[in-house]
């Protein structure tokens, strides 16, 4: 180890107490961000989960729908019109809406209907527990995640409920599938869809257009634009853009979450920069040593970056792993905290710039130091 | 190369300013040479301190010049000055201002960091040096368990590890009992005569009269004490080395 990291060490921990409370400082900091980071991610991810488990190349949506959950209603019409096109191989209409389940007590909760035609599969529940897809195209079938059975007030395959003043039966449970919402998605198929959500015979939510294996996106996309009037044609990715900005920028909540994760860079800045500074004037009779020894200031600089690294790293150490904890804790939640690689290296790069920033003030008094002060004490 | 290490001319330096304005040092001629120990003596006040700073290139003088070995310190910024130590000279001072938190060996170890010295080479020089003042079963022991004298003689390693052309030491005995200091001063004349570097020690303790080979008076930022006619304060026949400083102190 060399003597500058010897000494930047033992600076540091010679005084256990301000080393326990830069500590505190950088761990609330980091996971602090890490959190609203995590958070945004994970309700990026959260937002577009229909999106991303539909099997579908394109989606045809009403004009300037925001997000899936979006109420808005295109023709059907529309379907047959795109089937003709080459390279269309189906057309699979969606029906969503909200709607109201009657638990068997007798209480009301709101339920986020998705309905499809299960024999094509461009839109099933997935993450199968029991039951099966199958048994929703007989009768007023559903299918609910077991995260909501309190909410439900299902017990497991055959509880009954009603929506809309249809008595419906559970036939396949889930895992997994939540909703940000917090309203519980019900799949059913795509006819009992209409009438749990009030959703008129000739009209849909969405067109899920499946292409032939050999077909050209972007020829197909030009072909069905030029069918489908003011309604528009998205791929899923653009489905998915869109859907994540209406939800993270549209409503505030993103711009939320990142003043939250600022705040924690501030604070983590600000504690660290008082402890690093306050360590530095402790050790300014060690620094005016070194300089009246004919230290360059950057050797100085040198021992106060090192100190400032030293922190970084044990900071990032701890808020990881507590970190990791959370993730752990979140991950059946409704809004999993998610952490990417990519989070974690932007995080640990965010750590060691807001640790050596904070050692800039030290900086700034140890250059003024007066090599000669040591003769005076 | 010449014998001369450091040279001193006219120098004056003048501290504060307006009503406060203290003339610290009137017009000092001075020269020191390898391989001899100098002792700068002076009461409170006289502008010792004041011409150590200068002469160790921490203070610049208002007038006058001062060249070190054969560089001449005027014009230098902090950096450059900075340089100049780290290059030529090696400090002692009164409290020793040793790292409390690095061991024995570490604390000599850094003045040879500074210089850009590390790894193997740089931790076996700083054994040698502690080695050279008796310390070298203390190498891994922090400053707060070795005693006054012991501390001291790690700051005289820490002083001439890097082999300096000259070593300014400020009162080093000040703070230490008879043995102690005479070790120390034993210690400085080793480095002035074995080693061959100028040491220059600011004292107002005339039990280490005897390690000198040339005394300075200050008084009033003036040289005092020399012969008219002479530029400088003599030399001294060479002192008996070691003489014990019982003996000094009933002279």
């Amino acid at each position: 180890m060399s003597l500058t990291l010897t000494l930047a060490s033992r600076n540091l921990f010679h005084d256990t107490l301000r080393f326990v409370a830069t500590m505190v400082g950088i761990v609330f900091s980091v996971v602090l961000v890490m959190v609203q980071m995590g958070l945004f991610f994970g309700f990026g991810h959260m937002v577009t989960t229909m999106i991303d488990h539909a099997a579908t190349d394109l989606w045809v949506v009403p004009k300037n729908v925001k997000c899936f959950e979006d109420p808005s209603l295109i023709d059907l019409k529309l379907r047959n019109k795109i089937a003709t096109l080459d390279g269309v191989a189906t057309v699979v209409p969606l029906v969503i809406g909200f709607s109201d389940w009657r638990l068997e007590s007798g209480e009301m909760t709101p339920v986020f209907v998705v309905g499809s035609d299960l024999r094509d599969g461009a839109m099933q529940p997935w993450n199968l527990v029991e039951g099966n897809v199958q048994a929703l195209s007989q009768g007023f079938s559903v299918a609910v995640d077991r995260s909501y059975f309190d909410r439900l007030g299902v017990t497991g395959i055959g509880s009954q409920a009603e929506i809309r003043g249809k008595k419906v039966k559970v036939v396949a449970l889930t895992d997994g599938i939540r909703s940000f919402t917090t309203t519980p998605y019900i799949f059913v198929d795509a006819k009992n869809a209409r009438g749990f959500t009030g959703t008129p015979g000739d009209r849909a939510s969405d067109l899920l257009v499946r292409l032939k294996p050999d077909a050209d996106r972007g020829t197909v996309v030009q072909a069905i634009r030029g069918q489908i009037g003011d309604a528009e044609v998205l791929t899923t990715d653009e489905f998915r853009k869109r859907s994540r900005s209406f939800w993270l920028f549209g409503t505030g909540a993103g711009a939320a979450l990142f003043a939250g994760a600022l705040l924690g860079v501030i604070v983590g800045t600000v504690i660290v920069a008082q402890t690093l500074y306050s360590s530095t004037k402790d050790h300014l009779n060690e620094f005016a040593t070194l300089r009246a020894m004919g230290s360059s200031n950057g050797y100085i600089y040198h021992v106060i970056i090192y100190q400032a690294l030293i922190n970084a790293v044990v900071g990032f150490a701890i808020a990881s792993g507590i970190g990791a904890l959370v993730v752990q804790m979140t991950a059946k939640s409704a809004l999993p905290i998610v952490i990417t690689n990519w989070l974690v290296a932007a995080l640990a790069a965010l750590t060691v710039v807001m640790c050596v920033t904070s050692a800039l003030g030290a900086i700034f008094r140890v250059v003024r130091i007066d090599p000669a002060a040591v003769f005076m004490r | 190369m010449s014998d001369v290490i450091i040279e001193a001319r006219g120098l004056t330096k003048r501290l504060g300013s307006g009503a406060g304005e203290v003339h610290a040092l009137r017009g000092i001629d001075l020269s020191l040479h390898r391989g001899e120990l100098t002792l700068l003596m002076g009461p409170s006040g006289s502008g010792k301190t004041t011409l150590l700073l200068i002469l160790g290139c921490m203070l610049t003088p208002t007038t006058g010049t001062v060249t070190l070995c054969g560089t001449a310190t005027s014009g230098a910024d902090k950096e450059g000055l900075a340089k100049l130590r780290r290059d030529h000279v090696g400090f002692v001072f009164q409290s020793y201002h040793l790292f409390p938190t690095l061991t024995a060996a570490q604390n000599v170890q850094l003045a040879l960091d500074i210089r850009h010295e590390r790894g193997r080479r740089a931790r076996k020089r700083a054994r040698e040096a502690l080695d050279r003042v008796g310390l070298a079963h203390k190498a891994g022991t922090r400053p707060n368990e070795l005693s006054g004298g012991e501390q001291q003689r790690v700051a005289i390693a820490r002083a001439i590890v890097a082999n300096p052309s000259i070593v300014l030491a400020d009162e080093p005995t000040s703070s230490l009992d008879g043995d102690n200091g005479k070790t120390v001063m034993r210690l400085l004349a080793d480095a002035a005569h074995e080693r061959g570097q100028a040491v220059l020690v600011v004292t107002h303790d005339p039990r280490i009269v005897p390690f000198a080979d040339r005394i300075i008076h200050i008084e009033d930022g003036r040289i005092v004490e020399q012969p008219s006619g002479e530029a400088e304060p003599p030399r001294l026949p060479k002192a008996a080395p070691f003489e014990p400083l019982s003996a000094v102190g009933s002279q």
